[in-house]
């Protein structure tokens, strides 16, 4: 079985302005195994973000613990964002070995292993190239190669495909889900798109509207490729429960009872 | 060297974009021999108080017995003048907005102090500067480079201030402390701000110079000028003004050539 390699205990954080205090997450309390794809759905706005930068430790909780089994929170975690943010000046391989630079680990093992990963990810050839002659899908994983050259035990994605057109994104999320299964790594998703998810994950949890909190946990034994995963009978059945755990319907519902009472009164 | 084939609509589009770009060349040529022409027409013909205007061949006159003379001094004192307070502004506007954006107390603080001095007419400031740096180049410097410093300052940490918060979000998850994000972020990020700044810079210099000229000189460009108004020799005065022209163009052209240089090599 495999042992878990971070742990959020009863994690809350609290934003303050002038006017108000906002609670985004409230008592969160999960376990992700090692080598695991863990999702995390929610509805927009529910504080998904906030806890994935409490997780990479740019951000301290207003209450709880976080434990990593093995390493450090502010070493050992890769994060990923919504948009690749590479940067234009740099050639592909300049920003590849970014971190490498600001960490001072630019040694020739570790250059050798961005070249290396380059290599095995289609962009050996594009290294000398920059970032504004690259589709969007080659920008993407080029990001995600940039978070791979620091060795982190654990990736976070925060809906690193968002920014792609629907085709871009199907394939760049089944690439990125190889590359992150081929290298062995613990994978932590954000999205608001259950598809996605159940295409991609191990295993999601499903937050609540804001103040997120966990509502549910899902296994998904789903086999194969993310496009495989996607024509299995079972997705179907899948989404639909994930779907009723979300607090969107609430929404349409309100708006199903809006338009009835604006019909007229001799309607019936 | 194999020479390029190209296909016939190419070659095509390439005379259509040179004979556009001689057609405007000749335009603006023409506009100036056009200019010159009937300036001088207008004089010679006494249309035109060539005592108030001058006239084109008086001011071409003047400058061959100028050139002769002590010209090239003059010019020279205000082109070192106004170097000298470019590169200093420069220097420490780019410098103080480094510091401001490394400490965001401090930058909230002189915020304000910030706002007031670029509101400030700085010639106002002329004899506080004349009695505390003295009457000499060091005053001219100074006034120049108090113009310019201000709007150096503000400009470039307006840009520096203006990266995204997403892009420091990556500093950050990659463990960059601050100078690390300004050497390899925000200061690359910002070289346009910066280039454009140094082109703002050239024109801001010469100004400030000019201005310090006209209060303590006793040689330079500025110099000529108030002597010749003084005098009622417009000759002169447009002269030294063409003079002017032509030497803060050339160093436009130099400060753009290095700011494409720089742009090009960072992007």
């Amino acid at each position: 079985m495999k042992k878990p390699l971070l742990k959020l205990d009863n994690l809350s954080h609290v934003y303050y302005s002038v006017r108000e205090e906002t609670v985004a997450l409230k008592h969160i309390s999960l376990e992700v195994k090692e080598g695991e794809f863990f999702g995390l759905v929610g509805p927009s706005g529910s504080g998904k973000t906030t806890l994935l930068s409490i997780m990479a430790g740019v951000l301290t909780p207003t209450e709880g613990q976080i434990q990593l089994s093995e390493g450090d929170i502010h070493t050992d975690v890769g994060y990923m964002l919504q948009h690749d943010h590479l940067f234009e000046w740099r050639s592909i391989y300049d920003n590849v070995i970014l971190g490498l630079e600001i960490n001072r680990k630019k040694t020739p093992e570790n250059l050798q292993y961005a070249e290396e990963l380059l290599k095995k990810y289609g962009l050996h050839e594009f290294m000398k190239h920059h970032p504004q002659e690259l589709s969007g899908g080659m920008r993407q994983r080029a990001a995600l190669i940039r978070t791979l050259v620091l060795r982190p035990k654990i990736i976070l994605l925060d809906e690193p495909f968002s920014a792609l057109d629907y085709q871009t994104r199907l394939s760049v999320a089944e690439d990125v889900r190889a590359i992150i299964k081929n290298e062995g790594l613990t994978a932590i998703l954000v999205t608001h798109d259950i598809s996605e998810a159940l295409s991609l994950c191990d295993r999601i949890a499903v937050l609540t509207a804001r103040p997120a909190t966990v509502k549910a946990t899902h296994e998904v034994p789903l086999e194969g490729d993310s496009f495989e995963r996607r024509e299995d009978a079972r997705f179907a059945a899948y989404f639909k429960a994930i779907w009723k755990e979300l607090e969107i319907h609430e929404e349409k519902s309100t708006i199903n009872r809006t338009s009835t009472i604006s019909e007229p009164p001799n309607s019936e | 060297m194999k020479k390029k084939v190209l296909s016939i609509e190419h070659q095509r589009f390439l005379n259509r974009r040179t004979r556009s770009k001689v057609i405007v060349l000749a335009c603006q040529l023409g506009l100036l021999v056009l200019f010159l022409g009937l300036w001088e027409l207008l004089a010679a013909y006494e249309v035109i108080d060539s005592f108030i205007t001058s006239s084109p061949s008086r001011i071409w006159a003047t400058f061959i017995d100028l050139a002769k003379g002590d010209l090239w001094r003059h010019a020279l004192t205000t082109l070192a003048e106004t170097v000298v307070a470019f590169l200093l502004s420069f220097l420490i506007g780019t410098t103080v907005a480094v510091l401001l954006w490394l400490s965001d107390g401090v930058r909230r603080v002189l915020e304000p102090y910030l706002v007031v001095l670029n509101a400030l007419p700085k010639i106002a400031l002329g004899p506080i500067i004349i009695i505390w740096v003295g009457a000499g180049p060091q005053a001219i410097v100074t006034m120049a480079l108090l113009i310019s410093v201000i709007i150096t300052t503000i400009n470039t940490l307006t840009g520096f201030i203006s990266i995204s918060k997403e892009k420091l979000l990556l500093m950050k998850t990659l463990h960059a402390n601050k100078w690390q994000t300004l050497w390899k972020l925000v200061i690359p990020a910002n070289a346009s701000t910066i280039t454009a700044c140094l082109k703002v810079n050239v024109g801001m210099s010469w100004v400030g110079t000019i201005m310090g000229e006209y209060l303590v000189s006793r040689a330079g460009l500025g110099y000529l000028i108030v002597y010749g108004g003084q005098v009622f020799n417009l000759s002169l005065v447009m002269c030294a003004t063409v003079v002017l022209c032509l030497l803060a163009a050339a160093m436009y052209l130099a400060v753009s050539l290095l700011s494409k240089l720089v742009e090009r090599r960072l992007s």
